[in-house]
């Protein structure tokens, strides 16, 4: 590991001093949690002149629910979202989510807009600096191949937070403040199928608070992992199921670890108005199978968690929809 | 680090204030190690990956190699060096030791220093509770089965008393 770069920290209280922070900072990160920022940061990835820690600004702040839904501070931890037991109660997906973040030591620290804005990951990008020197670096930082795909054009290191998809099935809403203002757009509008720019935020702009609507589907969360303990998703599926009698009257299905953006399963309308059966289950693998994008970008084969994507997604929509077999 | 260092305000160690000076940029695990001497938190990974270097930030179990000791500022850090009362063991410490809860050592403070956060807030935990709060604590002996047996003894859960 080497050392920290020589940065300093700034801990504004209010957004605008956060906002003001970044303005004077351009070469400034911000930081919450800091348990993959300081990792990378001590494995030469980037140098900032400045952290912008945004624990501090009350706004960042708390769990509250009522009849307009439930809204989560973007610096809110991800023990303490694992352990709210209105989260766990009425969005299921996003406590097992939560709790399925790293070790406990790493969720009494890291946070929810630590984790919807954690970088993409490659086994050729998590690597220290003279490792990744030997190997010429990579298209993600310092080179230009990607040595996942070296005839391609774009970084396929893969987006591996875990609590994404839970909130995409529960269709999340985020709140991004900026030198613009407060804007609120779709969670799914964050991301972008690049391993080297996945997160729509121009520079200057934080998250805010993630914002899901009343009235949740039920719904579940799952993980392969290499280390069952502790570890990032080799694929991570989010199923919220609505039944209608015997049959599914709404479904939404959303991957992690697969891609290099957390994404919402698309044709999803074609499994509506049947019961969940094995013949069911199969058109959804399929789907899953058609849709992520895994890559060589860890240790296991990609075809793995291709089929570990699919293996899941079928088995949290089984049991939601309440299959017979 | 040539980052200018200040003091960390209002830092108690081992329920005793501190007087410490960190750059923006040190490392929790650095000031305890090299400026302090309290060299009981171990450096494993370096990178938030085994557990070695678990200390208690108000009770809670953190990682010192991914924590700013200027963070620490307010709070209280807790390493196994403040366990022992007297000189003399805690109860868990005490079950590691008659449990052959250690073998080279290296991750035990980490290990300890985990299942006392777990302790201090679920008194009576079962196997499973055991295995989730150590779950980020690696040990290259693999001694994984006497470690949950030293906490199962200090928590009074275990099969069988203490010879």
């Amino acid at each position: 590991m080497e050392l920290l770069p020589d940065f300093r920290v700034a801990t504004p209280v209010s957004i605008a001093a956060a906002l003001a922070a970044g303005k004077r900072h351009p070469g400034g990160r911000f930081v919450a949690g800091g348990t993959d920022l300081m990792v990378n940061l001590r494995h030469g990835i980037g140098a900032p002149t400045a952290l912008i820690d945004l624990r501090a600004i009350p706004e960042l702040r708390g769990i509250a629910s009522g009849t307009g839904g439930m809204s989560i501070g973007a610096a809110v931890t991800l023990a303490e979202l694992a352990a709210h037991p209105a989260v766990a109660a009425h969005y299921p997906a996003v406590a097992a989510a939560a709790a399925a973040v790293g070790a406990p030591a790493h969720r009494a620290a890291g946070t929810v807009g630590g984790n919807l804005c954690l970088d993409t990951r490659c086994m050729f990008y998590n690597r220290s600096a003279w490792w990744r020197e030997a190997n010429s670096f990579c298209l993600k930082h310092e080179g230009d191949t990607c040595h996942v795909a070296p005839t391609g054009k774009r970084c396929h290191a893969a987006f591996s937070g875990d609590l994404a998809p839970a909130l995409l099935v529960h269709d999340a809403a985020v709140e991004i403040a900026g030198p613009d203002g407060l804007r609120r757009q779709p969670l799914a509008d964050l991301y972008a199928e690049d391993g080297a720019a996945h997160l729509r935020l121009a520079p200057g702009e934080f998250l805010v608070r993630v914002a899901l609507p009343p009235d949740p589907w039920p719904s579940a969360y799952a993980k392969a992992r290499a280390r069952g303990a502790i570890d990032f998703p080799l694929a991570g599926v989010a199923v919220a199921l609505r039944r209608d009698g015997d049959t599914v009257a709404g479904l939404r299905v959303a991957l992690t670890g697969t891609n290099s953006r957390p994404f919402l399963l698309e044709g999803t309308a074609a499994l509506l108005g049947a019961a969940v059966d094995a013949a069911w289950r199969d058109r959804l693998g399929k789907l899953v199978q058609k849709q992520v994008l895994p890559m060589r970008t860890t240790l296991l084969a990609a075809q793995y968690r291709r089929r570990v994507a699919s293996a899941l997604a079928q088995r949290l929509a089984g049991a939601l929809g309440g299959a017979a077999d | 680090m040539s980052a200018a260092r200040k003091r960390v305000r209002a830092l108690r160690l081992n329920n005793r204030p501190v007087e410490v000076l960190a750059a923006d940029n040190t490392l929790l695990l650095d000031t305890l190690r090299e400026t302090l001497g309290q060299t009981g938190t171990k450096r494993g990974c370096d990178g938030g990956e085994c557990g070695a270097c678990t200390v208690l930030i108000d009770g809670t179990p953190r990682l010192a190699c991914l924590t700013r000791t200027q963070e620490c500022a307010g709070h209280h850090v807790e390493t196994i060096e403040g366990l022992a009362e007297n000189g003399r063991m805690s109860r868990l410490q005490r079950a590691f030791h008659e449990r052959l809860g250690a073998q080279c050592g290296y991750c035990t403070p980490g290990m300890v220093m985990a299942a006392e956060g777990l302790l201090r807030h679920t008194p009576h935990p079962d196997e499973a509770e055991i295995r989730a709060a150590l779950g980020g604590n690696i040990c290259r002996c693999t001694g994984y089965v006497k470690i949950i047996e030293a906490v199962q003894d200090a928590a009074g859960t275990g099969a069988e008393a203490a010879p």
